[in-house]
C-alpha cells in the first residue's frame, strides 16, 4: 500500500468514527427526550451510563486528529477535513452531556405528576433531532447548501423556548414543588436550544469542510 | 496596503529546441515579499526563475517569447544590460556553490567585478552582507580561511551574503535549503523572513510546509503551464484547481 493510501485509510477510519459517534449521540438525545416523556427512570439511566462512551469516543478522535496532523502535515481538503472531523466530535460530545443533563432531570421527575402536558419540549427536541441529522447527513454528502438549509430550523427551536417559557410564567402563582417543576422543564428547554445551536456548528463545519469558509449560520 | 508590483509577467512562453518548457504564463509579483513556487520535478517552476534573470540565455536553442517587466521595463528589450540586471536579480542555488577562495573574498567577488577596489568599502560590504546573511558571528574570525571549509548551511548563507554585497532588488531562491538540515533550514527560513522587509524574494521548493510558513504568495506549475497563484494560505487551505489539491495533498502518482 502506498503511502498515501494508508494515509487515505486513515482519514476513512476517522470520517467512519466520527459517524459512528453521531449516531451515539442521536440515539442519547432520542432516549434522554423518551424518558422525559415517559418519566422513565431506565431509558434516562442507559443515557447518563453510557455517557462514558462518548467522552472516550471524543479522546479518540482528538488522539487521532493529532497523529495526523504530526504526521501527515495534512493541507487543503485533508486540512479541512481533519479539522472539521475534530471539531465536530466537540460539539457532538457537547450534545452528548445536554442530554445527560436531561436524562437526569427526567429521574428527578419520574415520580411527580406533570403539571402540565409536554407538548412543547418534544416539538423542539424532534427539530433539534432532524437538525443534527440533517447536519451529519450534510456532512456525509459533502452538501454546504444542505447543511445552510437544515440550520434555518434553530429559530424555531429558539421560538418555541421562548413561547415554554411565557406559557409557564403565565401560570401564575404556584405550590414550591411545582415551580421546582416548571424550573426543570425550562432547563431542558434550554439543554434542546443549546443542542440546536451545536447542531448549528456543525453545519458551519460542512460548510468549512467543502467551502474554506468560515461562516455564521445563526444570522 | 498592497505591495507595488516589482516582477511583471505576460505572456511568457519559452522553448527549449521544439519543447516548450513554459506556456502563457502570467503573473505579477509584489515587491518585499516572498513568492514560493511549487509543482513537480520538470514543471517548468526553475525555468521560470531563470527567465527572471535570464539565466536560459546561457541554455542553447531557447526561444522566448511574452514580457518580464521589472519595474516596467522589459528585461528581453534589445538596450537591457544583462550584467546589470544579474547584479539587480541575484541568485542562490540548490547546492551552495562558494567559490574555492576564502570566506571573504566570496563576498567581496562580485563588488570587486563591479569595480569596487577602495579596501575599506570591501570591508564594510562583507561585513554587512554576512550581518544580512546571519553568518556574521560565526565567521569574523575566520574571513580568510577558505569557504569550503565551513559547514554546508553556512556555505549557503555565505552564498546568499555574496548575493547581497551587490545590493540586488530581487533574489531568486532555487531550492535553497534542499540539501540542509532542519537546524540550518530555519535559519534560512528566519533570514528570507528578514531579507523580503529589503528585497524581493522567489523561491523554489519541494517543500510545501516551508512555502507554507514562508511565503505570502504561491503559483503552482504543471507541464509549463502556471496552474494557479494567490495567497499561500489560500492556496494550501482551499485551493481552486483540482491539479493543485490533488499535488499538495500528494494525491499525484
Amino acid at each position: 500500500m502506498s503511502l498515501r493510501a494508508h494515509y487515505e485509510e486513515e482519514l476513512r477510519e476517522m470520517r467512519e468514527h466520527l459517524l459512528a459517534m453521531a449516531s451515539l449521540v442521536e440515539r442519547h438525545l432520542e432516549l434522554a427526550i423518551q424518558a422525559m416523556i415517559k418519566q422513565d427512570e431506565g431509558i434516562a439511566s442507559i443515557v447518563v451510563k453510557d455517557d462514558d462512551k462518548l467522552d472516550d469516543m471524543k479522546v479518540a478522535m482528538e488522539n487521532s486528529c493529532i497523529s495526523l496532523i504530526a504526521t501527515q502535515q495534512p493541507l487543503a481538503s485533508d486540512l479541512r477535513n481533519i479539522f472539521t472531523a475534530n471539531e465536530i466530535a466537540t460539539d457532538l460530545e457537547r450534545m452528548g452531556d445536554y442530554a445527560v443533563d436531561i436524562a437526569e432531570i427526567a429521574i428527578r421527575l419520574k415520580d411527580e405528576k406533570y403539571i402540565k402536558e409536554l407538548d412543547k419540549i418534544p416539538r423542539m427536541a424532534k427539530i433539534a433531532l432532524t437538525m443534527v441529522h440533517g447536519c451529519i447527513d450534510a456532512y456525509v454528502r459533502s452538501d454546504a447548501e444542505l447543511a445552510a438549509k437544515v440550520c434555518k430550523t434553530d429559530d424555531e427551536v429558539d421560538d418555541l423556548t421562548g413561547e415554554l417559557f411565557a406559557e409557564l410564567y403565565s401560570m401564575g402563582g404556584r405550590e414550591t414543588r411545582d415551580i421546582f417543576q416548571m424550573i426543570q422543564f425550562l432547563f431542558v428547554a434550554k439543554y434542546i436550544e443549546r443542542i440546536g445551536d451545536h447542531a448549528t456548528n456543525i453545519g458551519e463545519w460542512v460548510v468549512f469542510n467543502v467551502t474554506g469558509k468560515l461562516i455564521d449560520l445563526n444570522d | 496596503m498592497e505591495n507595488a508590483v516589482k516582477i511583471s509577467v505576460k505572456n511568457l512562453n519559452l522553448y527549449y529546441g521544439d519543447l516548450q518548457a513554459l506556456k502563457e504564463v502570467n503573473i505579477e509579483i509584489s515587491e518585499n515579499s516572498v513568492t514560493a513556487l511549487i509543482g513537480p520535478s520538470g514543471c517548468g517552476k526553475s525555468t521560470f526563475l531563470k527567465t527572471l534573470n535570464r539565466m536560459n540565455d546561457l541554455i542553447p536553442n531557447t526561444k522566448i517569447t511574452g514580457e518580464v517587466l521589472l519595474d516596467g521595463n522589459d528585461i528581453y528589450a534589445g538596450d537591457c544590460d544583462v550584467i546589470e540586471l544579474r547584479k539587480n536579480i541575484g541568485m542562490v542555488f540548490q547546492k551552495p556553490n562558494p567559490f574555492p577562495m576564502s570566506v571573504f573574498d566570496n563576498v567581496a567577488y562580485g563588488p570587486r567585478v563591479h569595480g569596487e577596489r577602495n579596501k575599506r568599502a570591501l570591508q564594510e560590504t562583507v561585513e554587512r552582507s554576512l550581518k544580512a546573511a546571519a553568518l556574521w558571528d560565526e565567521v569574523k574570525d575566520r574571513l580568510s580561511k577558505p569557504a569550503l571549509g565551513l559547514s554546508g548551511g553556512q556555505q549557503q548563507r555565505l552564498c546568499i551574503a555574496r548575493v547581497l554585497a551587490v545590493q540586488p532588488e530581487v533574489v531568486l531562491m532555487d531550492e535553497p535549503t534542499s540539501s540542509l538540515d532542519p537546524i540550518s533550514t530555519g535559519k534560512i527560513e528566519d533570514l528570507m523572513d528578514e531579507l523580503k522587509k529589503k528585497y524581493t524574494i522567489i523561491i523554489v521548493t519541494h517543500n510545501m510546509q516551508q512555502a507554507a510558513r514562508i511565503s505570502e504568495r504561491t503559483a503552482f506549475f504543471l507541464l509549463g503551464d502556471l496552474i494557479e497563484e494567490g495567497d499561500t494560505i489560500d492556496i494550501f487551505k482551499t485551493p481552486r484547481d483540482k491539479r493543485t489539491e490533488d499535488y499538495i495533498t500528494g494525491r499525484f502518482g
